[in-house]
């Protein structure tokens, strides 16, 4: 098998402070990639999704932080880059498209010079061919009357077309890869639904790769191919959407779409909460983080080092596609 | 802490008519009015005992400046608001500040509406004495842990202050706040909105069992379509400052009547792929237009697909019941019914 675009290996971020003791936010976390394909990070506030991402573009301050393991990108290694040479390849091969459209964008700038910039820093055009490339971008995530627009400043944009704005920023170089980190959490229902819709087709039609990073699992259940679900620094149950939302192994991620209110769920259908607060966790090496909150939990889960394996049910149902992991000892809806 | 029992007295126990938030807008040197933000344009409402309201729509729809207007947070403009009967637009300032006892507000970020350097207990037993609730010291403590208890906190969370809870904890602290003088009514605007998939469940069971057992009547306000649904006995859709639909939750979500309501559940993200890949979708175009200068006739007609020629753009159609659906279910569109059989033609299809 050829290697993918991305692969992470054994990823850890631990977050030093002088007289506190460390904080390991990423611990160990391992997926890959492929063009054209859209990968979900999902999990709640806290999990190490956002950090994942930020040391996946080398985003992280390096003070204070620790970051090791590996993020192979078409087989260079970012981790280990000269600052420099990562910098000149973020914006034009990766690019990071970021949840709040207010605060990503300079306020003081026009919109055609923030879109411009990263094409006169990554491209040869010139001035007019950046300007008429900005114009078409902008027509492409769907930004009506973009010629005026080109003049106009972030605050006279409502939060949709900021978005789409950023996200015609992360398109300009067409990168191979788009980190899209909560891309839509700060939009209404039906302007999300609208700017999904537009990153999705960008990614079928020019065959980038995207990571997504939400905590919304409908929007995961929408848009992803291969789902990767963290809980306090690791992942704790990856597989194929379509398996994931209908055999999922892990406690924590069955405890979710349980714990969801749905639109079309019948009338009166209750909910079953997961109890406690990410707050109420074990560490890693005690056993699983979940335990404190999980209703299936026993003594044989704590200990530590449990693997991120195939269910015994998964390896009965398809031997030969043992692609559903989760990294639990008492799995959902397994048969033995 | 014992459910009372409350007033029998005939009707909705809240009734809004005609409810009107305008926002003047004002310019020159004179600071002249030169025209008004319409937050709140006309709304009727009622929400009977015991049940809930839950109220929907985008970000700048209007629908929390109409959970504070019926709370006189924000003065209204225009309309009335009853509570069990009583004007509550007509009210004096002392006669407000009374009223205020039997409805409460849960806000979105509990951690903003507490004062940080103050004791949760501390903090919970003030409203108890400015309103002279009758018992001293003692007793008001003892109703504050029992009611601390009761949302699920654990023991001596009185002695915390706001920061030492948890994301879920704190909103539990906002809805004893809220709990704290026996209200009736408890407006609350996006409960859940701030906190985790996980832990929303947790406070979304804890405000049923609450209204079971303390027999409250809610007006929920949020934008989770989902979380509307699985709360409310009944459900209002607003648009640019007015409702454009109303009805039994089942009946609204079964069977939407208005192109908005359709739109809105079309792009509803739902956890399940199946459903996701089959479901029809509504992309509506466009943002919401000014409130300060809301579109002719009717307000959604910029953005609809099924946008028809003239009619919709000089008349403003108003709430209606439509043949074949429940009486109780009423919505605002010129063409509900023709856009249910397929008759009129979606623009987007050309």
């Amino acid at each position: 098998m050829s290697p993918s675009l991305l692969e992470v290996e054994d990823l850890r971020v631990t977050f030093s402070r002088r007289g506190q003791p460390s904080t390991t936010a990423v611990d160990g976390v391992s997926f890959s990639v492929d063009a054209g394909e859209v990968v979900g990070l999902v999990g709640e506030s806290g999990c190490g999704k956002s950090v994942t991402s930020l040391a996946v573009m080398g985003l992280l301050p390096s003070r204070g932080t620790t970051v090791t393991g590996s993020v192979r990108f078409d087989g260079t290694d970012l981790l280990t880059m000269a600052p420099g040479q990562l910098a000149s390849r973020r914006g034009k091969d990766l690019a990071m498209v970021f949840q709040d459209p207010m605060t990503s964008l300079n306020p003081v700038l026009t919109l055609g010079r923030q879109l411009t910039e990263v094409l006169r820093a990554h491209t040869d055009l010139d001035r007019a061919a950046r300007k008429a490339e900005a114009l078409d971008l902008l027509g492409r995530v769907g930004i009506p009357d973009p010629r005026r627009r080109l003049g106009e400043y972030p605050h006279q944009l409502s939060g949709g077309m900021r978005q789409r704005v950023l996200i015609a920023i992360a398109l300009a170089c067409s990168p191979r890869l788009i980190i899209a980190d909560e891309p839509t959490t700060a939009l209404d229902v039906t302007i999300q639904a609208q700017v999904l819709d537009l990153l999705t087709t960008l990614v079928r039609e020019s065959g980038t790769a995207m990571v997504l990073i939400t905590h919304d699992l409908g929007v995961v259940a929408g848009t992803c191919d291969r789902v990767n679900v963290l809980y306090a620094g690791r992942v704790v149950e990856s597989a194929s959407r379509h398996d994931l939302f209908a055999r999922p192994r892990h406690r924590y991620t069955s405890g979710l779409l349980a714990a969801v209110p749905r639109v079309d769920a019948p009338e009166g259908s209750p909910l079953q909460p997961v109890p406690g607060s990410v707050r109420d966790r074990l560490e890693w090496d005690a056993g699983c983080a979940f335990l404190p909150r999980c209703g299936r939990g026993d003594d044989a889960c704590r200990t530590g080092g449990i693997p991120l394996a195939p269910t015994a049910t998964d390896l009965a149902l398809s031997p030969g596609n043992p692609d559903h992991e989760a990294r639990c000892v008492h799995p959902a809806g397994a048969t033995t | 802490m014992t459910a009372r029992p409350r007033d029998a007295a005939d009707g909705p126990l809240l009734q809004v008519r005609g409810l009107e938030v305008h926002y003047p807008i004002r310019s020159g040197l004179l600071k002249r009015t030169v025209g008004a933000v319409q937050a709140v344009d006309g709304v009727d409402l009622d929400v009977e005992r015991g049940t809930t309201y839950g109220l929907v729509g985008e970000s700048g729809c209007g629908k929390s400046t109409l959970g504070r207007a019926v709370l006189r947070l924000t003065e209204p403009t225009g309309g009335s608001v009853r509570i069990a009967g009583e004007d509550v637009r007509a009210m004096g300032p002392e006669a407000l500040r009374r009223a205020r006892r039997q409805m409460q507000m849960v806000f979105q970020d509990p951690l903003a509406s507490l004062d940080p350097r103050q004791s949760v207990e501390s903090a919970l037993v003030e409203p108890l004495r400015v309103h002279g609730i009758e018992g001293g010291p003692s007793a008001w403590r003892t109703r504050v842990r029992g009611l601390l208890d009761r949302v699920g906190l654990p023991a001596g969370a009185g002695a915390k202050y706001p920061h030492e809870f948890s994301g879920g904890q704190r909103q539990r602290v906002g809805i004893a706040r809220a709990l704290v003088l026996d209200p009736d009514l408890l407006v609350a605007d996006e409960p859940v909105s701030a906190l985790d998939v996980s832990v929303q469940a947790q406070v979304l069971v804890l405000l049923q069992e609450l209204q079971a057992d303390l027999g409250l009547t809610y007006l929920v306000i949020a934008h989770d379509l989902a979380v509307v649904k699985h709360m409310s006995t009944t459900v209002g859709v607003m648009y640019l400052g007015g409702i454009v639909e109303e009805g039994p939750s089942a009946q609204l979500y079964a069977r939407p009547l208005h192109p908005y309501t359709r739109a809105l559940l079309s792009a509803a993200p739902v956890p399940d792929p199946e459903a996701e890949a089959t479901r029809e979708r509504i992309l509506l175009r466009g943002d919401l237009p000014s409130p300060a200068d809301p579109p002719s006739g009717c307000r959604f007609r910029t953005r609809c697909p099924w946008v028809q020629p003239t009619r919709c753009a000089d008349e403003r159609p108003a709430l209606r019941v439509v043949a074949g659906h429940s009486t109780a279910q009423r919505v605002a569109c010129h063409w509900a019914e023709e856009i249910e059989a397929g008759t009129v033609s979606r623009a987007d299809a050309a």
